[in-house]
C-alpha cells in the first residue's frame, strides 16, 4: 500500500474536489451530517408551528404568521391543510432525512472505514453519488413545502387556479401523513396538497431510495471484503454490526417502499388502478375498480417497519461503543449483543402487520404478527440487560457523548415498554391512531435515535474536524434535551389514554359532548407544547456549540476518549487513505478495557497479545 | 421592526455564550488540561444529577398517572370494552413495574459507578447463565401477554351472534351516515356507481338502477354536446380568421350563428363553411383547407372531455350489465333499511353487527367510550361488532357532566376537515330505543327516496 502513501505528495486537492464532489468517505460523511442537521432544524421549526397550533388553537400569533406567511397563517390563524402539511413533512424529514439519512449516512461512512481498518468505501464514487442523489432528494423535500398554488419558489408548474387539480397543482406540501395512504394521496381532489406538493413528495423520496441503495450496498462490500488483517467478524466493534446490518436492512426493504412509490405515482399519472376502487371523490365518480388502499399499507410498512430498525440500530451500536469506552468496561455480552442485534433485523421483516390491525384484515392473520411482534422484545430486553451489566461496576466517564448513550438507553426503555401494549392486537383497536402511538413512536424511535446521533456526534466530533467540542455547553444541552423530551412525550400517552386522535387540527369538536376530556388535553397539550419549546431552544446551544467548534474548538488529541479502536489510531489530520503507513493489523477484540495484568486501562486493537494472555 | 430586535437578541446572545466559551477555555489552557479530560467535579454533579434525573421523571409520571389517570376516556361502555380495559390494566402493571425496574437501575449505576479515584473497572465480558436468565424470564412474561392478548383478540373479533342488530356506518368528506336495516334487519345491497342526487348511499333497487343507467345516459349526451360545441368554437373561429378580411365575414357570422342555433353536426357544419371558403376562393369542387392546430387551451379542454366522456362510457357500461343481472328479489332489503343521519342511536344491551363503507378516501371508525375501532376503505367493506351496556344518560350520572355524549369520531387523516368529522352515539335504554325506532317506521329508504306509486309498481 505504499503507493498510497506515494501519492499523497502529488496529489494537490482543488476546493471542489474537496469539499464538494469529494470521494473520500470522511468528507462525505460529514457532508451527510451538515445536510441532515439542516434538515431536521427544518422539521423541528415544523413541529414547534404546530404544537403551537395545538396548544393555542384558533389564537392568532405572530410566529405562525412570520414563518407561514397571509397565505397559510392569515392574521396568526393557521389554515387546517397546513396543519397537516407541517405533520406530514415533520415526519418525512424527520424518519427519512435526519435519522435514516443523517444517522446511518454520517457514521456509516465515517466509522465503517475507520474502524475496519480500510482506506476508505469499497466505492469512492458510489459513495459520493448516494450523497448527491440524498442531497437532491433533499433539496426537492424541501421546496415542497413551498408549493403554492402549483407554482414552487415562483416557478409555476401547474394551473395557477383551477376547479379540477390535477397532479401538478394545488397548494401546499404533502398532507396524506409521513404514510401517505392512498386514496388521499392519490387524488390531486382530495385535499389541495396532493397535487404538486405530493408529486414532489413522490420524486424527493424515490431519488432519497436510490440514495440509500447505493449507499448500503457500499457498506456491505466495504465490511465483507475490505477489514484489515486480523479483522474478524467477531473482531468488529458493535457500531459495525449495527452498520452491517442496517445496510443489509436497507437494501431488502427500500425497494419494496420503491415499487409502492412507483404503483401511487402510475395511479396519479396514468390513470391505473393498484390502490382505486370504486371511488367517488367531490362529485367526481371514477371508474377505477379492483385495486386496494391495503395493497399500498402492506408494501409502505414492509419498508416501514425494518425501517424503525435501520433507524435504531445504528444508534444502538453507536452507543455500545460509546458506553463501552466511557464505562471503562468490554461491553458485557459482545456475542449476545451480535446475537440480539440480528434477531431484530430479522424480526423485524415479519412484523409489519401490527401497523394494520384496524384495517380489517383476517383476525388470524393478525395474530400471527402479534405473536412476532413480542418476540422482538426479547433480543431488545437483552440488549437493555447487556448495557446495565456494563454500567455495573464500571468506572464512569461521564462525558456528553457518555450521558447521550445513557439517555437512549433510558428512552429505549419507557418507549420500548408501550410498544408491549401496542403490539397486543386487542388493545390496539382502542389505542390505535391516537397520542397514545405518537408518545409510544417518539420515544423509543426518534428520542432513542436522536440522542444516539448526539452522543456520535459529541465522540467522533475530535474524529471528524480535529477539534474538541466545547463539554459544559454539552452537558447543558443534554440536560435539556432529555427533560424537554420526557416533558414532552410523557404527557403525551395521557393525552393518547384520553382518546385523542392523532392528526387533527384541534380538539374543538370535544365542546359538543365532552368538556372534561377537552380540558384535560388542553392542559396537557399546553404542557407538551412548553417542554417542546423549551428543547428547541436547547438545541441552539448544540448548533452553537458544533459550529463554533467546527473553526474554534481547542484542537484534538489523537486518541481523547482512550479507547481500543481502530480509528483512533489515525493521524488527527485528515489524509487520503486514513493511516500515512501501512495499515494497521488487528490481534484482538475491541472492548479490553480495564483488562487484569495490563498497565493502561485499555488496550488498542493493534497491541498484539502478550504472551499467556487470552484474548477474552 | 419587530423581527429586528429579535434578530438583535439572538445574535448578542450568541455573542455572549462565545464569550463564556472563550473565557471557559483561557481557563483550561491555565490549568493545562484538556477539552477531553472530564475533571472529577463535573463529573461527580453530573452523576448526582443522573439521580435527580430519576427523581423528576418518577415523580413527573405519578404526578400525571394519579391527575389524569390511565384512562382518561371514562370506564368502558361496551361488553367489549370491559375486556380491553382488563386486558390493558393487567399489561400496564407489568410495563410499568418493568420501566421503574429498569430506568432505576440505569440512573442508580451511572450515579453509583461513577468514576472514583483508584477504583479501577471490573473486567466483566460475558456470563452465559446470567444472558440465559435475561432471555428466558421476558420469554415467560411475553409468553402469558400473548396468551392473554390472543384470546381477547379471538374474541373480539368472533362473528357476531345472529341476533345482532345489523348497521352499515358510510363515511365521506367529512361526515358520516347510518343505515339500519329496517324491520327485516338485512341491509340492502349498494354499489358506488348508483350514486345520484337522491340516492347518496347508493343503494340497489331495480329503480335505482334504471334511474342511474337514464342518468348516466343523459350525462354522456351532455358531455358529447360539450365536445362537439368546443370543436365547432374551434372550426368556426378558424374559418372567422381565415376570412377575416373579405367581404365574406359577414356572411361566415351569419353562418356560425345558424348552425350553433340549430341541432347541428359537426361534420355538416364544416362541409358548410369549407364550401363557403370554397366560393370565397373561387375554388370549386376540391378545397384543401390548412387549419391551424387548436391552441393549448383547447386541446386540454377537449383531453378532459374525452377523458370523461370514456370514464362515464365506462361506468355505462357496467350499470348496463349490472341492470340485465340484477334479481329484483332483493330490493326489498334495501327498500325498508333506515337512514340516519347526525346521530347514531344504539340500544343498551343489544349487541350490534357495523359494516363500514367509505366513498372517497379511507376513514377510520373510532368510538372512544366503547373501545372500538375500524377502518373504513373505498372499495373494500369492513365489519366489527359490539354491545354497549350503559345508556348514556347512565353514563352522564356517572361523569357528572349532563351534557356528555358518546360519540363516533374519524381516526384517520381523510383531509382538511378531518377533526371535525363525527358523528353523536346515543345509547337507549330498551324502551325508548324501541319508540325512537317506531317513528322511524315511515321514514325507510322507500319513504324518502321515491314517490309513492313508482315503487309500488317496481316491488311488484
Amino acid at each position: 500500500m505504499s503507493s498510497v502513501a506515494h501519492d499523497e505528495h502529488h496529489h494537490e486537492e482543488h476546493f471542489v474536489s474537496k469539499y464538494i464532489f469529494s470521494q473520500d468517505h470522511k468528507m462525505i460523511g460529514k457532508q451527510f451530517l451538515m445536510t441532515a442537521v439542516f434538515m431536521g432544524l427544518v422539521a423541528m421549526m415544523l413541529s414547534i408551528l404546530f404544537r403551537i397550533q395545538l396548544a393555542w388553537p384558533g389564537e392568532e400569533s405572530t410566529i405562525l404568521n412570520v414563518f407561514l406567511g397571509d397565505a397559510w397563517a392569515p392574521n396568526g390563524i393557521m389554515k387546517e391543510d397546513m396543519y397537516l402539511g407541517l405533520v406530514t413533512l415533520h415526519g418525512t424529514i424527520m424518519v427519512f432525512f435526519l435519522l435514516t439519512g443523517g444517522l446511518s449516512g454520517t457514521f456509516s461512512n465515517i466509522l465503517i472505514p475507520l474502524q475496519l481498518g480500510a482506506r476508505d468505501m469499497a466505492s469512492g464514487f458510489l459513495n459520493m453519488l448516494s450523497y448527491w442523489f440524498f442531497f437532491i432528494s433533499s433539496l426537492l423535500m424541501f421546496a415542497s413545502l413551498f408549493v403554492h398554488e402549483g407554482a414552487v419558489f415562483g416557478l409555476q408548474i401547474g394551473d395557477a387556479t383551477t376547479s379540477l387539480p390535477g397532479v401538478w397543482d394545488g397548494s401546499g406540501p404533502a398532507m396524506a401523513g409521513w404514510t401517505i395512504y392512498p386514496p388521499l394521496s392519490a387524488l390531486p381532489q382530495s385535499v389541495s396538497g396532493s397535487g404538486l406538493g405530493m408529486t414532489l413528495w413522490l420524486f424527493s423520496m424515490t431519488i432519497f431510495i436510490a440514495s440509500s441503495l447505493i449507499g448500503s450496498l457500499n457498506y456491505i462490500v466495504t465490511v465483507l471484503n475490505l477489514r484489515t488483517k486480523g479483522m474478524t467478524m467477531t473482531r468488529m466493534p458493535l457500531t459495525i454490526w449495527a452498520f452491517f446490518v442496517t445496510a443489509i436492512l436497507g437494501v431488502l426493504s427500500f425497494p419494496v417502499l420503491l415499487s409502492a412509490a412507483l404503483l401511487l405515482m402510475m395511479d396519479r399519472m396514468a390513470g391505473t388502478s393498484f390502490y382505486l376502487s370504486d371511488i367517488i371523490v367531490g362529485s367526481e365518480m371514477l371508474a377505477n375498480h379492483g385495486g386496494s388502499p391495503i395493497l399500498y399499507q402492506h408494501l409502505f410498512w414492509f419498508l416501514g417497519h425494518p425501517e424503525v430498525y435501520i433507524v435504531l440500530l445504528p444508534a444502538l451500536g453507536l452507543s455500545s461503543e460509546i458506553i463501552a469506552t466511557n464505562s471503562r468496561k468490554p461491553i458485557f455480552g459482545y456475542k449476545a449483543m451480535i446475537g440480539s442485534i440480528m434477531a431484530i433485523g430479522f424480526l423485524s421483516f415479519i412484523v409489519w402487520g401490527h401497523h394494520m390491525f384496524v384495517t380489517g384484515m383476517n383476525p388470524f392473520l393478525g395474530s400471527v404478527f402479534v405473536f412476532t411482534t413480542l418476540l422482538i422484545a426479547i433480543p431488545s430486553a437483552v440488549k437493555v440487560f447487556n448495557y446495565l451489566t456494563t454500567l455495573w461496576k464500571g468506572s464512569l466517564v461521564l462525558t456528553p457523548a457518555m450521558m447521550f448513550a445513557i439517555g437512549l438507553v433510558s428512552t429505549f426503555i419507557t418507549g420500548g415498554v408501550t410498544g408491549i401494549i401496542l403490539a397486543d392486537s386487542a388493545l390496539d383497536i382502542a389505542i390505535h391512531d391516537t397520542y397514545f402511538v405518537v408518545a409510544h413512536f417518539h420515544i423509543v424511535m426518534g428520542m432513542s435515535a436522536v440522542f444516539g446521533m448526539f452522543g456520535g456526534v459529541y465522540h467522533w466530533f475530535p474524529k471528524m474536524f480535529g477539534r474538541m467540542m466545547n463539554t459544559r455547553l454539552g452537558y447543558v444541552h443534554f440536560w435539556i434535551t432529555i427533560i424537554g423530551a420526557y416533558g414532552v412525550f410523557f404527557p403525551m400517552h395521557f393525552v393518547g389514554l384520553a382518546g385523542a386522535p392523532r392528526r387533527y387540527y384541534n380538539y374543538s369538536v370535544y365542546e359538543e359532548f365532552d368538556q372534561g376530556a377537552l380540558d384535560m388535553m388542553m392542559d396537557l397539550n399546553v404542557i407538551v407544547t412548553f417542554f417542546a419549546i423549551f428543547a428547541a431552544i436547547g438545541q441552539a446551544l448544540f448548533l452553537f456549540n458544533f459550529f463554533y467548534s467546527i473553526f474554534r474548538g481547542p484542537n484534538a488529541p489523537q486518541n481523547p476518549w482512550r479507547s481500543t479502536t481502530l480509528e483512533w489510531t489515525t493521524p488527527v489530520e485528515h489524509i487520503h487513505g486514513n493511516w500515512p503507513g501501512d495499515l494497521p493489523t488487528v490481534h484482538r477484540w475491541p472492548y479490553d478495557y480495564s483488562k487484569p495484568g495490563a498497565s493502561e486501562d485499555f488496550i488498542s486493537q493493534i497491541e498484539p497479545l502478550a504472551e499467556g494472555e487470552e484474548e477474552h | 421592526m419587530e423581527k429586528i430586535i429579535i434578530l438583535i437578541v439572538l445574535i448578542t446572545g450568541v455573542i455572549a455564550i462565545a464569550q463564556l466559551v472563550r473565557v471557559y477555555e483561557l481557563t483550561y489552557k491555565l490549568k493545562n488540561r484538556g477539552e477531553h479530560e472530564i475533571p472529577n467535579r463535573d463529573n461527580n454533579l453530573n452523576a448526582k444529577l443522573m439521580l435527580g434525573f430519576m427523581m423528576f421523571q418518577f415523580v413527573g409520571f405519578i404526578y400525571l398517572m394519579l391527575k389524569y389517570g390511565w384512562t382518561g376516556r371514562g370506564e368502558p361502555a361496551s361488553l367489549q370494552g370491559v375486556e380491553t380495559d382488563w386486558l390493558l390494566n393487567v399489561n400496564f402493571v407489568i410495563i410499568i413495574a418493568v420501566f421503574f425496574i429498569t430506568n432505576f437501575l440505569l440512573f442508580y449505576f451511572s450515579y453509583k459507578y461513577v468514576r472514583k479515584p483508584g477504583v479501577k473497572a471490573t473486567y466483566y465480558s460475558h456470563n452465559n447463565k446470567l444472558e440465559l436468565i435475561w432471555t428466558i424470564v421476558p420469554a415467560v412474561v411475553l409468553a402469558v401477554i400473548i396468551i392473554l392478548g390472543l384470546k381477547s383478540w379471538s374474541d373480539l373479533t368472533s362473528g357476531p351472534s345472529k341476533e345482532a342488530e345489523k348497521v352499515e356506518l358510510f363515511a365521506y368528506q367529512f361526515a358520516w351516515i347510518a343505515r339500519y336495516g329496517g324491520e327485516d334487519n338485512t341491509l340492502g345491497k349498494f354499489d358506488y356507481k348508483l350514486t345520484t342526487g337522491n340516492n347518496e348511499l347508493a343503494l340497489m333497487t331495480s329503480s335505482t338502477i334504471d334511474s342511474s343507467v337514464q342518468e348516466m345516459g343523459k350525462a354522456i349526451a351532455n358531455v358529447e354536446e360539450k365536445l362537439k360545441q368546443v370543436n365547432f368554437d374551434y372550426l368556426s373561429s378558424e374559418y372567422r380568421n381565415l376570412m377575416a378580411t373579405s367581404d365574406y365575414k359577414a356572411a361566415v357570422e351569419n353562418l356560425v350563428t345558424e348552425i350553433a342555433s340549430s341541432e347541428f353536426n359537426l361534420v355538416d357544419a364544416e362541409d358548410l363553411l369549407k364550401h363557403l371558403y370554397a366560393e370565397h376562393t373561387g375554388a370549386h369542387g376540391h378545397v384543401d383547407v390548412k387549419l391551424n392546430q387548436p391552441n393549448a387551451e383547447t386541446q386540454s379542454i377537449i383531453g378532459d372531455l374525452e377523458q370523461e366522456l370514456s370514464t362515464k362510457e365506462r361506468l355505462y357500461r357496467s350499470l348496463v350489465q349490472m341492470k340485465q343481472n340484477h334479481n329484483a328479489d332483493v330490493d326489498k332489503f334495501a327498500l325498508n333499511d333506515i337512514v340516519q343521519k347526525d346521530t347514531l342511536y344504539l340500544c343498551k344491551g343489544r349487541e350490534y353487527e357495523f359494516s363500514f363503507r367509505a366513498k372517497d378516501v379511507i376513514h377510520s371508525a373510532y368510538f372512544p367510550h366503547f373501545r372500538a375501532q375500524m377502518n373504513v376503505v373505498p372499495g373494500m367493506p369492513t365489519r366489527f361488532k359490539f354491545t354497549p351496556t350503559i345508556t348514556t344518560a347512565e353514563m352522564r350520572v356517572k361523569k357528572e357532566d349532563a351534557k356528555f355524549n358518546y360519540v363516533l369520531m374519524c381516526n384517520k387523516i381523510c383531509g382538511g376537515a378531518h377533526y371535525k368529522m363525527k358523528m353523536i352515539v346515543v345509547v337507549y335504554p330498551e324502551n325508548e330505543y324501541k319508540a325512537w325506532m317506531s317513528t322511524k317506521k315511515s321514514a325507510t329508504f322507500k319513504d324518502q327516496y321515491f314517490p309513492k306509486e313508482e315503487v309500488e309498481t317496481v316491488s311488484k
